[in-house]
């Protein structure tokens, strides 16, 4: 950001080079053309980027009556907003019972995949080792394997484990994809952390197991932060694994379960649809919204490294 | 009196360390035990998985009765199936306008977001939202916006501005389907795109433009010859994501079509889904989910090779 900043201040040349420059680098007197090329096509992003939530969100509150009759009552606005939705999703599905379900695998499979990627991660980035690298990019590797992949024979294993319709069947398996994100992150991260901090600390007598502990851990706090956001996230959308992996209705994930469960005959109820899909969504993104910068972080991070 | 109770604690303390101390403090033993868990994991949950796909796509296997050995014939089978040359078609067709459109546009919301704009770090947050709600929950509130009776598009177009006279047919028939599908798959890919794009934006050094200013460039030239070969290595990496996720995209088309209208817009995924596990033929899907293996190999090794151009220029230590 302190980039594109010093930019904008950097000396800009006279008029002729000014016309034809990119917007940071345009002069006062351009407003109306940085309103063009910059404001205008920002707005219409971010309308668009957000339109499918405001739909949801409207959609959610309205009464039948005016959901399907656009001639008389303002699309875009709501007349007289109504619960009756998220009442009907609260009280006559299992949705409490999926917001649960949902929450335990994340949070399980979160914690899981954070406790195994920070010792694979202290072991590749601090204990270094001949071919330690190799097991990195290994695990790098592992990322590119889609879910799309492994279901159908991820099936036959969670069944032949007795597992298939528990969550234990999902807490075990979204680690595949979440350890080797953490991982990475995590590599990139203990790499930021100076090695002269762990010297000191051997060399004052402390075992390995005290420095991991005592030293990098609670100065990776942020990075375990990102990593675990992200795993979160990650977790509460995942959907191919629960849709194979699950049978009974009330042991579905919310995802799932709002395309299966609410999804019934001919007529869709779309006030409940809309009503389940935004309270899917509202969880993750208040969390998201609490820790926005870590999970930028994460996100960029992950790709640089 | 403390120098006279902490001097014999100190002299005693390595005689304390037992040997489990000691065994942890031996690298070799810890390398394993901090190994175990993620290789452990990935192992039972990924690899073994993988060969077993492999393994099950030669074999009849379906729900309820391990198969045995048939060699080819699912490849075979999958050959003459129009079926499946329909999603071989429609896979890559999605990959290929789906990568286009998000990376186009998400470059130019890179490039718009790296302006000096106040509120920089909420219209970032904002951005970012298509990318981290759930694809299905989304994905079923596009399904809601291309309703064949209330779609809100259609409105707009018909009874408002008049552009047409009858309803926009989004999913109801296979052309129309195809692109409402590839629309959707952008404008959840856009914020991951732009996001990671603008973090590459933000690492090019503002001295290369003032140089290039000073030589009298024009727009144009800065971005052809200093923006986007310094973006090229992260746009590699972005990319090579981007298509290997896309290709074996299975969320928007389950949520939106489920492979409709007539098995129109089935991917690879979602036709290997469809058969392995309601169809239960878990022999067939896995060979259609192997199918896909060739691709993502390709997509992988450019990604390889991307990152090893990457650290030869920059000089770096290769780790």
């Amino acid at each position: 950001m302190s980039d594109a900043a010093s930019l904008t201040t950097a000396p800009v040349p006279q008029a002729s080079n000014a016309a034809t420059a990119q917007p940071e680098t345009m002069s006062w007197d351009s407003r109306s053309r940085r309103m063009v090329v910059l404001w205008l096509p920002l707005a219409c992003f971010v309308i668009i980027l957000l339109f499918p939530f405001y739909w949801m969100a409207i959609t959610a509150f309205k009464p039948n009556a005016e959901l399907y009759d656009y001639k008389t009552y303002n699309p875009f606005l709501i007349g007289s907003p109504t619960l009756a939705h998220i009442r009907l999703l609260l009280f006559e599905t299992s949705y409490p019972r999926w917001l649960t379900t949902t929450m335990t695998v994340a949070v399980a499979s979160t914690f899981l995949s954070l406790f195994a990627s920070t010792l694979a991660a202290y072991a590749i980035q601090r204990l270094r080792f001949r071919g330690s690298q190799y097991v990195g990019l290994a695990i790098y590797l592992a990322y590119l394997v889609p879910p799309s992949i492994l279901f159908i024979p991820l099936a036959t294993m969670v069944f032949q484990l007795g597992l298939f319709d528990t969550p234990f069947a999902l807490i075990l398996t979204y680690p595949t994809f979440l350890i080797p994100f953490c991982t990475w992150l995590l590599i990139g991260y203990f790499k930021s952390i100076p090695y002269e901090l762990e010297e000191c600390a051997l060399i004052d007598g402390a075992t390995r197991v005290q420095i991991l502990t005592k030293i990098t851990l609670p100065l990776a706090v942020p990075g375990l932060i990102s990593a675990g956001i992200f795993s979160f996230t990650l977790s509460w959308n995942e959907f191919i694994y629960a849709l194979a992996f699950i049978q009974s209705s009330e042991k579905k994930t919310v995802p799932v379960a709002i395309l299966t469960e609410l999804v019934t005959g001919d007529v869709y109820q779309w006030g409940a649809l809309m009503a389940g899909s935004l309270l899917g969504s509202l969880p993750v993104a208040i969390f998201y919204s609490f820790f926005v910068d870590y999970y930028v972080s994460s996100l960029t991070g992950a790709v640089k490294e | 009196m403390s120098a006279t109770t902490s001097a014999p604690a100190w002299v005693r303390r390595p005689a304390q360390q037992n040997w489990v101390v000691r065994l942890f403090d031996w690298k070799p033993f810890l390398i394993v035990i901090c190994l175990a868990p993620a290789i452990g994991l990935l192992m039972t949950f990924l690899t073994y998985p993988l060969g077993l796909g492999i393994w099950l796509a030669f074999t009849d296997t379906t729900i309820g009765r391990s198969g045995v050995w048939v060699g080819l014939e699912n490849f075979e089978y999958l050959l003459e199936d129009p079926l499946w040359w329909n999603a071989v078609f429609y896979s890559v067709f999605y990959t290929g306008i789906a990568t286009f459109g998000k990376f186009a546009l998400g470059l130019w919301l890179a490039l718009l977001l790296n302006n000096h704009l106040p509120f920089k770090s909420f219209l970032r947050a904002v951005i970012l939202l298509p990318w981290i709600v759930p694809t299905v929950l989304s994905a079923i509130a596009f399904w809601w916006l291309y309703d064949p009776q209330f779609s809100i598009f259609s409105y707009l177009f018909v009874d408002v501005l008049g552009w047409r006279t009858t309803n926009i047919d989004f999913i109801g028939s296979a052309w129309p389907a195809r692109f409402s599908l590839i629309g959707a798959n952008i404008w959840r890919g856009i914020p991951f795109v732009a996001i990671s794009l603008l973090a590459g934006l933000q690492t090019i050094s503002p001295s290369l433009y003032e140089a290039a200013l000073l030589d009298g460039s024009t727009g144009w030239q800065r971005f052809r010859y200093i923006t986007f070969p310094m973006l090229l290595p992260i746009l590699a990496i972005v990319m090579t994501f981007s298509i290997i996720f896309t290709f074996t995209d299975f969320q928007l088309v389950y949520a939106i079509t489920r492979g409709g209208p007539v098995n129109s817009t089935h991917l690879l995924a979602t036709l290997a889904f469809q058969r392995g596990i309601p169809g239960g033929q878990l022999g067939e899907g896995a060979a259609i989910a192997v199918s896909m293996i060739p691709f993502l190999v390709f997509a992988t090794l450019f990604s390889y090779f991307a990152l090893a151009r990457r650290k030869w220029q920059q000089g770096e230590a290769n780790d």
